[in-house]
């Protein structure tokens, strides 16, 4: 593949002659003690076909494609290419066979060259001036211009995935893995490897495409196997099925639809006056006079896309960057702009910052642990006097994994062994279970599967019909959608008014998001 | 007086050089040595014992060649293969290879030893000024230069030395492209060890031909503090260990004349000095980023 298009005509004849899958997994079970990952998989990819491999956080896919790319070893069943059984040891004899992977957390050296990074993954070859020739070639001709010198740790997410895929065809793989492709990439981006993808399926490359985005998996995939709790359970031919019948195969029921009733709302919960902020870091953004009240009882949305100030106003609000005037954030009546991020809580406040590992939660403390770093100084009792209650937390612990259903190996696993999904729901679950009256709460879906989205979004609505001011701030239209009593727009730094959801449509928000929302107090007309 | 300055100054800074080059390997494939001191004494005492035991000060220095590949690789089975903290075992290195090179060097304590003859070019050592300087050195001191060169070459135009910066960058990666992390770390880490043992043989059998216990006195701390001045770059840590080694000379010399100022200020101004020229020559912040091991001192476990 890497060499150009190939002798397209062969590789159409194969694609269309040949009833031999190229990769056959068959009966493949992977146990790791007493849990099992794999549960009699079987699997088959024919050459040139886009396979989608779907299914919930923790149904078993990453096992399987680890599996298939020789990262582990199945603990019975064996794997067919090309009719003949083989095994495969590690990633290098994958490779080997044609099997080529694009990793959804990169494997890219940052302090190393786009050429270094590629040579490294090609037998016997050095960051020459010929092999930077070939990137340049074959970058620009699959349509992702790539500067073979550039450093990795200078490209944005869109250009390093570039870097992985070129990086893939240069070995000319027969076979693609790629795992959540598009959960890094701006729509524009996704569209483009879109084009790219189905030129490598017509020159005859075959693409196992894992995804949680069902309606780019209906307009992309030939073909999907589902999922469900380590067991293959559905096949299907994604085009003639619906997002909805398609989520239901994944769950394996009718997803519970988000129900949402008007709440009766109480007085001001969450006042932001004039809230101006100039960015101390050089890529940040200003916070631009930015006025919105949110009653208790009410969800309000901030949409935008993304690095338009969302991360500034959430800091602003959580008390992680102190304010000029203690009255531009005022929570539940008390002027809250020059507090800190405790004293805020014990307002009543909570917060779920974006990104769950990391900032959410620590990655090598216990779950417990991690309940007590954000509930420490509430005033349940889990710190007092300096001493911490285990007990307490672990109750809590239990209390959130039940109510939403977080899948765990052991009684308090560290938070880094928890996959995305379930980390999202213990997160959101352990600011949601202490009832607060004032939430904040920034991407509460992002990167988790619709069943799990489903419940988060729930509790969420849940929460305010009991009478918490709830501020959501997400990317995700449909969900503000599905949840939002009133949205409003950001846009560098200026926020728009916040319109009754019901009187917007998805296009009037998109353009506000498309800069309209920057005139002062723009309405979302 | 000048030419016999300089020959002084190339005989402090080779023993620096080799153990700072080796260092340097071990640090890129991202591994945290602490224990470079340990390994050059080792180095020492078996250079010296082997030397006097067979007569032959070159069958000397490869022994203290030997003698710091294999405390290495003590180290490395530790932090490697059992995972144990790395800046722990390399402090723990460093106490153990002063203890037992005290031990094996106990009956050679005030013994002549042999020193490793000049390598003497007919005709161009008798140039003067420059053919002593240029060549009529020893072996060991022309090996530190093609260590700095060899070393720069192997990790920027290899791809053996690409793959040791890719598993010093980014182990996780590196082993999910299916490199072996840990056998590469292994390599560096005798490689690393056998250079610091080249540069305590250096001492023991070169500079001073005798043993004394404790006789690296500190240069192993300095070799890793150079390592990490120089930001990972050979040719810089070759300017470090020699601007070190002419301020340790100039500062005695200083001293021996009478200059009014504290001998104890005097002692400091190496350090001072080498610290302070490093750091300004690594100016460029975005290339010394990029030149860190950011694995350096990580434990690698491969997954299941």
């Amino acid at each position: 593949m890497g060499e150009g298009t190939g002798d397209s005509t062969g590789e159409m004849l194969r694609r269309v002659g040949g009833d031999t899958p190229l990769l056959e997994v068959r009966h493949v079970t992977k146990r790791f003690g007493n849990f099992t990952a794999n549960d009699g998989v079987c699997l088959k990819i024919m050459p040139g076909e886009i396979h989608a491999l779907l299914g919930e956080n923790g149904a078993g896919k990453s096992t399987l494609v680890k599996i298939i790319y020789g990262s582990l070893q199945p603990s019975s069943g064996g794997i067919f290419w090309k009719g003949r059984p083989v095994t495969v040891g590690s990633p290098a004899e994958a490779r080997a066979l044609g099997v080529g992977m694009v990793f959804q957390h990169f494997s890219l050296f940052d302090a190393m060259t786009v050429a270094e990074n590629i040579a490294l993954a090609l037998p016997n070859c050095r960051a020459t001036g010929e092999l930077a020739e070939t990137i340049a070639r074959v970058s620009s001709n699959y349509g992702l211009p790539l500067d073979p010198d550039a450093h990795i740790a200078d490209l944005s997410v869109g250009e390093r995935q570039r870097v992985e895929i070129v990086r893939c065809l240069l070995q000319n793989p027969e076979l693609i893995i790629m795992d959540e492709p598009t959960s890094v990439l701006t729509p524009q981006e996704a569209d483009q490897l879109f084009v790219t993808l189905r030129r490598l399926a017509a020159e005859g490359c075959a693409i196992l495409y894992i995804s949680h985005r069902l309606e780019e998996v209906r307009a992309l995939c030939h073909h999907a196997t589902i999922m469900r709790r380590a067991k293959v359970v559905a096949e299907a031919d994604p085009a003639k099925e619906t997002v909805n019948t398609l989520a239901q195969l994944m769950v394996g029921n009718e997803i519970t639809r988000v129900t949402r009733e008007k709440g009766k709302l109480g007085p001001e919960a969450i006042l932001l006056k004039g809230l101006t902020q100039v960015s101390q870091d050089a890529f940040g953004v200003s916070l631009q006079d930015i006025n919105l009240s949110v009653r208790a009882g009410e969800i309000v949305a901030i949409a935008g896309i993304a690095g338009n100030g969302q991360k500034e106003l959430f800091d602003a609000l959580s008390g992680e960057e102190p304010l000029e005037k203690e009255d531009m954030v005022i929570f539940a009546g008390e002027a809250a702009g020059l507090m800190d991020i405790n004293e805020r809580r014990l307002l009543g406040a909570a917060f779920v910052p974006e990104e769950r590992l990391g900032h959410g939660a620590v990655p090598a403390l216990k779950l417990s642990e991690n309940v007590v770093l954000t509930r420490h100084g509430t005033g349940e009792g889990i710190a007092r006097r300096g001493f911490t209650r285990f007990g307490k937390a672990g109750r809590i612990v239990e209390t959130v994994t039940s109510l939403f259903d977080v899948r765990k190996g052991v009684l308090d696993p560290e938070a880094r062994s928890l996959s995305g999904g379930n980390l999202q729901k213990f997160v959101v679950g352990r600011e949601v279970e202490r009832t607060p009256k004032i939430l904040i709460v920034a991407q509460p879906t992002w990167g988790v599967d619709a069943g799990a989205a489903a419940v988060i979004r729930q509790s969420l609505i849940d929460l305010s019909r009991k009478g918490a001011a709830i501020l959501v701030i997400s990317q995700d239209l449909d969900e503000i959608f599905e949840i939002a009593d009133r949205i409003a727009v950001i846009s560098r730094g200026y926020l728009s008014r916040a319109e009754d959801a019901d009187t917007l449509t998805t296009e009037k928000v998109g353009l506000l998001m498309a800069g309209g929302a920057e005139k002062k107090g723009a309405a979302a007309a | 007086m000048l030419e016999a300055i300089i020959l002084t100054i190339i005989t402090a800074a080779t023993p620096l050089l080799l153990a700072a080059t080796g260092e340097l390997v071990v640090e890129k494939s991202g591994v945290l040595n602490l224990g470079v001191e340990g390994m050059m004494v080792m180095g020492a005492v078996a250079g010296f014992a082997v030397t006097i035991s067979t007569g032959s000060p070159l069958l000397g220095i490869v022994g203290g060649a030997v003698a710091g590949m294999l405390v290495s690789l003590i180290f490395a089975f530790v932090t490697l293969t059992l995972v144990a903290n790395q800046v722990a075992s390399g402090l723990a290195l460093t106490l153990f290879g002063l203890g037992l090179s005290g031990l094996m060097g106990e009956s050679f304590v005030g013994q002549p030893g042999l020193k490793l003859q000049s390598l003497d070019v007919p005709g161009l050592t008798d140039l003067p000024f420059v053919g002593k300087i240029l060549f009529g050195q020893d072996i060991l001191v022309y090996l530190s230069f093609a260590a700095v060169f060899g070393v720069s070459w192997f990790l920027n135009r290899t791809r053996a030395g690409l793959i040791l910066r890719a598993v010093g960058d980014n182990h996780t990666s590196a082993h999910a492209l299916g490199y072996s992390v840990v056998g590469v770390r292994y390599l560096a880490v005798a490689f690393g060890g056998a250079m610091a043992g080249l540069g305590g043989a250096y001492l023991s059998v070169a500079y001073t031909p005798l043993w004394v216990e404790n006789m690296t006195a500190g240069r192993g701390w300095i070799a890793l503090a150079l390592v990490v001045f120089a930001s990972w770059i050979p040719w810089r840590a070759a300017v470090g260990a020699y601007l070190f080694g002419a301020v340790t000379v100039l500062q005695f010399h200083a001293q021996a004349f009478g200059v009014g100022f504290p001998s104890q200020f005097l002692a400091m101004l190496p350090y001072l000095a080498t610290v302070v020229v490093l750091v300004a020559i690594s100016g460029n912040r975005r290339a010394t980023l990029f030149n860190t091991p950011s694995s350096l001192g990580k434990s690698f476990v491969p997954d299941r």
